[in-house]
């Protein structure tokens, strides 16, 4: 890992944290409550609050995944460096695609 | 030695190269015997043609280190009494280098590394100019002081696991250095030794893990001193000093 991939992925460990912490609070809630799925669903529609928490998480965990994936490849896998670092890329993309698709889910749709 | 002690040690040498084996020897028991006094026992007594590596038996130099009893350990102050209670040995060569012969690894990797983080002084003044002044008690010289006494020995190296999983890892040794000449007011060569330890396979490859400060036979701190350029070239890298 060099420098640039360090400072990524520390900084996005730390974005997140305090987002897990609301996004496991939500969870207790949501369950403690009893809502239903479309209880939820009205709650964040058209929230664009909750769209921005949710996008900057999605964004934040494939960024980190991928970064933290990239390393355990290059480290106990035959991928090279750079085989790893394109395998990364593209789990982080599609990690991204899914995540915001399910923001959009959410939100919009 | 106590009385209890066996009068014969069972001691297994790991001969040839990668393809070699195991092969054990019987080798007198004596008072304050040393790891390395066995190795050399078998030498002049047994087989002639057992190679392995010394040169101080002080710890000084560095050049004795073997896997013993499945650790890294400088053989020369390591006290059999110490290692072998129960009277067996098994005495290999460093982990993490390429094997030449029996007990001798090649050290090449090892010091090619030292030299790509940039380990080497690069001089700021010429000797017509006056010794600079370095305070000794001045942070950065403690710093540097507290990593200074490293004998290149290579129990770091060969215990550490991201060594072993990428080899492309400068390593501990490497990069303690590294941090020795950071601190060093009177180096000039910074800028690249911080770009070269915050490439691939620098610092940040480090999982702070400290097999490296178990095992030194120095009781130096090379995760410290790695923690110490992980936030050096962070700093750098945040305010534009580094290309990465
Ligand atoms: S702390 Fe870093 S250098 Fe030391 S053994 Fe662990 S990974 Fe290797
Ligand atoms: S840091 Fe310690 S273990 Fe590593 S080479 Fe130096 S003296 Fe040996
Ligand atoms: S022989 Fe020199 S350090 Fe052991």
């Amino acid at each position: 890992m060099n420098v640039r991939l360090y400072v990524w992925q520390r900084a996005t460990a730390a974005l997140m944290a305090p987002l897990v912490l609301v996004h496991i609070a939500v969870i207790l809630y949501a369950t403690r409550a009893g809502l239903s799925a479309a209880d939820i669903l009205s709650r964040t529609h058209n929230s664009i609050a909750w769209a921005t928490f949710y996008g900057i998480f999605v964004a934040a965990a494939s960024i980190h995944a991928s970064i933290g994936v990239r390393n355990i490849l290059v480290e106990w896998s035959p991928f090279s460096e750079r085989g790893a670092g394109r395998f990364a890329a593209v789990l982080g993309i599609a990690l991204a695609l899914l995540g915001f698709h399910a923001v959009f889910a959410l939100v919009v749709a | 030695m106590s009385s209890a002690a066996p009068a014969q040690l069972s001691v297994s040498l790991w001969r040839g190269s990668d393809d070699g084996c195991y092969e054990t020897y019987s080798v007198p028991r004596r008072a304050s015997q040393t790891v390395l006094d066995v190795v050399t026992y078998v030498q002049r007594h047994i087989d002639a043609t057992l190679s392995y590596r010394f040169a101080c038996r002080v710890g000084m130099c560095g050049s004795c280190a073997m896997t013993v009893n499945g650790r890294p350990r400088w053989t020369c102050r390591t006290h059999v009494a110490k290692v072998a209670a129960n009277g067996r040995l098994k005495i290999g060569p460093l982990e993490n280098l390429p094997r030449i012969k029996d007990l001798a690894t090649d050290m090449q990797p090892f010091f090619e590394k030292w030299r790509q983080a940039e380990g080497v002084f690069a001089p700021s003044l010429t000797r017509a100019e006056p010794m600079a002044r370095i305070k000794p008690d001045s942070r950065a010289r403690m710093a540097a002081d507290a990593a200074i006494e490293c004998i290149n020995c290579g129990v770091c190296y060969a215990a550490c696991d991201t060594v072993r999983w990428n080899a492309n890892y400068l390593g501990p040794a490497a990069l303690n250095r590294a941090w020795t000449l950071v601190n060093d007011e009177r180096d000039a060569g910074n800028a690249a030794r911080l770009t070269a330890v915050a490439a691939s396979g620098g610092c940040h490859s480090c999982h702070s893990h400290q097999s490296c400060q178990e095992h030194c036979p120095l009781a130096l701190n090379p995760t410290e001193s790695i923690a110490g350029l992980k936030r050096r070239t962070v700093a750098a890298y945040l305010n534009g000093e580094l290309k990465a």
